[in-house]
């Protein structure tokens, strides 16, 4: 129905990531707006545990495309299977997460059908019969308004963390498979293998708590006492470039402007200076907490929370405090 | 292996953005322009494929966008580019990414492109969007946020390392596609002083919309499926609390607001 909005389901490994429980939430406030319905499509290869788990949640509809060929995540696979759910479908709105794959599938269906697309979206809505989002811009230094400007079909990405994750409502909603036949020589881009990376947290994109060190940790060792703290609050570890050109953190970890943006609940920046490239890319986490021994440094301006100390006293003590509450001993 | 980079002109990273007084656009006066740091990456790569592959091999960059970017088109010339093209006409002012991508693929399109390198996103808009769709309108393969290219089998495919969340995807690609390139890759190299000398002596090509062969309906603000109606200031954080005492009054501190004020824990 020309009015609904299509979840795409991101499935990693098996699994309905907490991402489009969050996408499902932002659908459910549109489709208010719209008047429609809310469907997900899951696309994937022996995806059915996983449809069925989709279908839990309080939402109208399941699309599934299966086969073989989508084994693995790929561009041109999953745009197919995609489109397909589209035609079939007829939606308003299909929303995405913001992340590698969100990003990348949501660009070449826009492309394919000429919908409207607007990436990384921390605020959206459906007003004056058109789609409507806040976007940070210029390296999240403004936010810009951005608007559909034409008719037919929308789709927007939103940054994690923005929605709060739907709960499964013990539903069972109606699916439907949409047959579609993947030719795997359609496919460009094959994944050959998928490398876990070594650290065994979450991404830093997709943690609710994040702890970064900054040069000032002063070796890859001295990590350790950021990874106690960590583990004492369930977090992720993040690093400022400068601690990642200094090979104490691989790049994978590094929050910024040419490292990862990052949305969690709480960020606690420890020993770093608060550059505004560092800045860029935790300013919008809901609680900053900085803790620099210089009690001029610039992250306390950002700051909610701030600690004038040394890390290696502060740290250690802070671990065991939140060990205390939380029972994490 | 003919190979084509897509390159971005954009505000430096150091550079304040200030809004015009009705919020609908932003002042551009006294911003340094620059090439997009992800996009010095992509024509590293590029002059690095040149220097494996051998003289057979030719680098060419595109820009879409205003006057000022010719800057960036020598940027890569003097760096080590072969050929560079200027996408300009009033048509394609206002264009949002997917607008702009057609632009993109109709001047790639008539060279043959093996290889198509970019960045991973601009950092003027951290859209991440116009190479997908560049991709799609070429029906290419793609690859985004790649940290390193294999050049494998007789040249007619690439084995790309590419970042995603806790971890990276090892991907097989047929050539011609399309590559987005991630900060890891390669170490830009700095334009040498003959480079510049040479580059100020290359022609830069200009094409618009008749060159093209596009109507000026599919391209610019008219050909946009979006519109950006104005901007606003980051919302401004209340002063920060300091906490008071030694180290473990403030960690107990800063224990219990974080469970009681904030509400986080
Ligand atoms: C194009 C470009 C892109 C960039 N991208 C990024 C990016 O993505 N991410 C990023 O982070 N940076 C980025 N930078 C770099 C950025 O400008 C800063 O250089 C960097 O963030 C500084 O890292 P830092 O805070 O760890 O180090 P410093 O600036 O050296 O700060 C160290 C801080 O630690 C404090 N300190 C020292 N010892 C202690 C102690 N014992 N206890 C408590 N505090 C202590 C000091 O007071 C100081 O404030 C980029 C720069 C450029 C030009
Ligand atoms: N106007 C443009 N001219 C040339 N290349 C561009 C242009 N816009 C985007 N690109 C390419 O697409 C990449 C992603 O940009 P964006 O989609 O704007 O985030 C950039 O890093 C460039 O490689």
């Amino acid at each position: 129905m020309a009015n609904d909005i299509l979840v795409f389901a991101e499935v990693r490994d098996g699994t309905f990531k907490r991402i489009s429980a969050e996408m499902i939430s932002a659908a459910k406030e549109l489709a208010k707006k719209t008047g429609g319905g809310v469907a997900v499509a899951v696309v994937g290869n022996g995806v059915d545990a996983v449809a069925g788990e989709a279908a839990s949640y309080p939402v109208d509809k399941v699309y599934t495309v299966k086969s073989p060929n989508l084994d693995t995540y790929s561009t041109q696979g999953y745009a197919q299977a995609l489109l397909a759910v589209i035609a079939e479908a007829d939606p308003a709105i299909v929303l995405f997460g913001a992340t590698a794959m969100g990003k990348d599938l949501s660009s070449r269906t826009a492309a394919a059908t000429g919908a409207a697309l607007m990436t990384d979206c921390t605020e959206i809505d459906f007003d004056d019969g058109t789609l409507k989002a806040t976007r940070p811009v210029y390296s999240g230094k403004v936010y810009a308004h951005v608007e559909a400007s034409k008719e037919g079909l929308k789709m927007a990405s939103i940054r994690p963390n923005i929605f709060p994750a739907a709960e499964k409502s013990g539903n069972s909603a109606a699916s439907t498979d949409v047959s579609v036949n993947i030719d795997a020589a359609s496919i460009k881009a094959k994944v050959l293998e998928v490398v876990a990376s070594t650290t065994g947290r979450k991404d830093v994109t997709e943690a609710e708590i994040v702890v970064s060190g900054g040069r000032s940790l002063k070796s890859e060792e001295n990590f350790k006492i950021l990874e106690d703290l960590a583990d004492a609050i369930g977090a992720s570890v993040g690093a400022s470039r400068a601690a990642v050109d200094a090979g104490y953190q691989p790049h994978s970890r590094q929050v910024g402007q040419t490292g990862k943006v990052v949305n969690p609940k709480l960020y606690i920046a420890v020993g770093i200076s608060g550059a505004i490239q560092h800045l860029v890319g935790m300013r919008t986490s809901k609680v900053i907490v900085a803790i620099n021994k210089d009690a001029s440094a610039p992250i306390f301006q950002y700051a909610d929370y701030g600690i004038d100390g040394d890390l290696f006293e502060v740290v250690p003590i802070l671990t065991e405090e939140f060990k205390k509450l939380l029972g994490t001993a | 292996m003919k190979i084509g980079v897509m390159v971005k002109n954009v505000p430096d990273t150091e550079s304040k953005i200030k809004l015009s007084a009705d919020r609908k656009s932003i002042e551009m006066q006294g911003v340094k322009f620059v090439m997009n740091t992800y996009d010095e990456f992509a024509v590293e790569e590029a002059l690095q494929l040149k220097e494996k592959l051998g003289a057979d091999t030719t680098v060419t960059v595109f820009s879409l966008g205003p006057e000022r970017l010719v800057e960036t088109l020598r940027t890569a010339l003097a760096m080590g580019a072969d050929a560079a093209v200027h996408l300009t006409d009033p048509a394609f002012e206002g264009g949002d990414s997917i607008a702009n991508a057609k632009v993109l693929a109709k001047a790639a399109e008539a060279e043959g492109f093996d290889l198509i390198l970019g960045g991973k996103q601009g950092i003027d808009f951290d859209s991440a969007q116009t190479l997908s769709a560049v991709a799609e309108f070429l029906g290419m393969g793609q690859a985004q946020v790649v940290t390193d290219i294999e050049v494998g089998g007789d040249n007619t495919s690439l084995k790309v390392r590419r970042r995603i969340e806790g971890g990276d995807e090892i991907v097989d690609v047929t050539l011609p596609a399309i590559i987005s390139c991630e900060k890891g890759l390669n170490e830009p190299r700095y334009a040498s002083l003959p480079g510049i000398m040479k580059a100020k002596k290359k022609e830069i090509k200009k094409l618009g919309l008749s060159e093209l062969g596009l109507s000026a309906d599919e391209v610019g603000a008219a050909g946009s499926g979006t519109q950006v109606v104005g901007y606003s200031p980051l919302k401004e954080r209340p002063p920060v609390k300091m906490l008071e005492g030694g180290p473990a009054e403030q960690a107990k501190e800063l224990v219990r607001l974080l469970r009681e004020e904030a509400k986080v824990l």
